[in-house]
């Protein structure tokens, strides 16, 4: 048996996975998307990640930015680093791709603030 | 003097929620934000998981702000920004605020007052640690600030003091940024933060956190250099023997939010010691008439979802009230809640749908929420647990309940054994 909290919303509900003659049985989870959680738990875990990418304008140093979806959980770092990499020259707005497609992985980092077209 | 029908304090996202809600429900209003720009806390908030109960989308802090400043500047409601209000007066038509800016000294009229100011850290003043005072004690908060708004790392290898959510948050930001984060110490046997952010923020990263344990010392002359760490009995004292010694250059704490009221208590607003916010009523009216409380100034939230909804609830109150007399009761809580709100309701106010916030005061399984008037319970929610960092919220009926101003109304959770 093993025990896993879901992440997917705030209520944070402890599940149990058992197996059963072969078969998956998952218990305590609320809604369905905490069953869908749990199997991507186990097969290929998925994360989003939020952070800042350096901007030249001196009025606001960093802008914010996210994934657009999930990532593969071991790639984080990897993301990270690329999004490390960035110097924004540019007005770029929310919602706007900062790193498109980054590192293939079909996802792109966008900005999540219009603070540089606002100052 | 310019005259308004509502003033709002504070431009985080209740006071946004309120100003739009008060606007929309036909208040001539204004909004008084001491910083540079509008949407609070959120500004420095850029993970995510804003907006899940709202939106069903998981935005970062600033989508979810500019979502609401958006409307807030397509409405064209008025906002003075890098304002501070410096006094507050009664007159016979409502409220005198004197407000300071770069442009100088204003008074402005207006007949109602919305305090969404938010909440503050708890500081290193409100924890007892001994040694010498370095820098590199910092809260969560401004780490947070330095990290996400100015571009600079506070820290190459800390230590967290308490389990606060910011403090989790913060854990694995500076975690992703490169920072070692050796470990989160908790006094108290639970956790304070969401379970969540203790999987997302520290389980996913490998940062150990430490139950019943707490820090008990800095080193360190300039800049911090260590801290002694050290476990807590029962009674939050250190154990001898348990100690010590980490090293690191920064101490985060994480150690807790206080509603800011003082513009509140100046005007006289009585506060609940459970919250640390003010009484208010169904319409999130105060004690004083006219002024409305919501947001982090009413009571610390966990859910961004909950201080909007709060915001509107208070803006549409506030463009609707008129000074009539009161005819309220106090909502008693029983000891198994860590606090509830509204904590007084207005029997001539409309009550059927009034929006009942409350945190157990202890991890529970398997219980029933009840509400019970007089000694007959009226209404019953079953949970299968209840969880004090997670916050709950009903929408209950009380117009239903046949009111008198003798009722006695008690909220209550009930524990079933093997429930
Ligand atoms: C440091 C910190 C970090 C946080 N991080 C998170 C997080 O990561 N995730 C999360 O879900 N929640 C977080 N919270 C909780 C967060 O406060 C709420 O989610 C939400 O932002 C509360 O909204 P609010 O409008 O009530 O308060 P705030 O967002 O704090 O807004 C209050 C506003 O009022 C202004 N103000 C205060 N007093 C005055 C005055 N006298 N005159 C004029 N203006 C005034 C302030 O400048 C501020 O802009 C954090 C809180 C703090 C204190
Ligand atoms: S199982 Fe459903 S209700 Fe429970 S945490 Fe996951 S998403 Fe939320």
């Amino acid at each position: 048996m093993r025990e896993l909290v879901c992440i997917v919303c705030p209520k944070g509900c402890t599940m149990h996975i058992d197996e059963k003659d072969g078969e998956t049985i998952i218990t305590g989870n609320t809604c369905k998307r905490g069953e869908k959680f749990a199997i991507s738990e186990m097969t290929e875990p998925k994360r989003t990640i939020c952070s800042t990418v350096r901007t030249s304008f001196d009025e606001m140093p960093v802008l914010p930015v996210r994934v657009s979806d999930e990532i593969p959980k071991d790639r984080i770092f990897d993301v990270m680093a690329e999004i490390n990499k960035v110097c924004l020259k540019e007005r770029v707005r929310r919602g706007e791709p900062v790193i498109k497609n980054v590192l293939g992985l079909g996802v792109d980092v966008i900005a999540t603030s219009d603070i540089l077209k606002d100052i | 003097m310019r005259k308004y029908d509502c003033l709002v304090i504070g431009g985080g996202p209740a006071g946004l929620a309120a100003a739009i809600s008060a606007h929309k429900n036909g208040a001539h209003t204004l909004l008084i934000e001491r910083e540079a720009r509008l949407g609070g806390i959120l500004k420095q908030c850029i993970h995510d998981g804003f907006g899940l109960v709202r939106y069903g989308e998981k935005l970062s802090g600033p989508e979810y702000a500019e979502r609401f400043i958006d409307v807030f500047n397509e409405e064209k409601i008025e906002a003075l920004t890098l304002t501070f209000v410096t006094r507050i007066a009664k007159t016979v038509e409502g409220f005198a605020v004197t407000l300071v800016n770069r442009d100088g000294v204003e008074i402005v009229a207006s007949k109602t007052l919305i305090l969404a100011t938010g909440c503050r850290e708890r500081t290193a003043k409100q924890v007892s640690i001994h040694g010498t005072r370095p820098a590199g004690v910092f809260t969560a908060g401004t780490a947070q600030h330095f990290t996400n708004l100015l571009g600079e790392m506070p820290t190459k290898k800390c230590v967290i003091l308490g389990s606060g959510d910011i403090g989790l948050i913060m854990a694995r930001r500076l975690t992703l940024e490169g920072a070692e984060v050796l470990g989160v110490y908790e006094a108290k046997p639970t956790p304070s933060g969401l379970t969540r952010n203790i999987h997302q923020c520290l389980h996913d990263y490998n940062i150990p956190l430490y139950l019943s344990h707490t820090v008990t010392r800095v080193f360190g002359e300039d800049r911090l250099s260590a801290v002694e760490t050290a476990e807590v009995d029962e009674k939050m004292q250190p154990v001898p023997g348990t100690e010590a010694i980490v090293d690191c250059d920064a101490l985060i704490l994480s150690v807790g939010l206080i509603p800011e009221n003082e513009l509140a208590e100046a005007l006289g607003v009585a506060l609940d010691p459970k919250t640390k916010g003010p009484v208010c009523n169904a319409q999130l009216m105060t004690c004083v008439d006219g002024v409305f409380s919501c947001g982090n100034a009413l009571h610390v939230n966990d859910l961004v979802d909950y201080v909007s909804e709060s915001g509107e609830n208070a803006g549409e109150n506030a463009a609707k009230y008129a000074k009539r007399p009161r005819n309220e009761i106090p909502v008693d809580s029983s000891g198994a809640l860590l606090y509830a709100v509204p904590q007084r309701l207005d029997l001539a106010a409309d009550n059927s749908s009034v929006q009942l916030y409350f945190r157990s005061r202890e991890v529970l399984d398997g219980c029933t929420f009840k509400i019970i008037v007089d000694g007959e319970t009226v209404f019953s929610k079953k949970y299968p647990f209840l969880r004090p960092p997670e916050m709950e919220k009903l929408t209950v009926d009380f117009s239903r309940f046949n009111l008198t101003p003798q009722s006695k109304i008690t909220l209550d959770i009930e524990v079933k054994p093997n429930a």
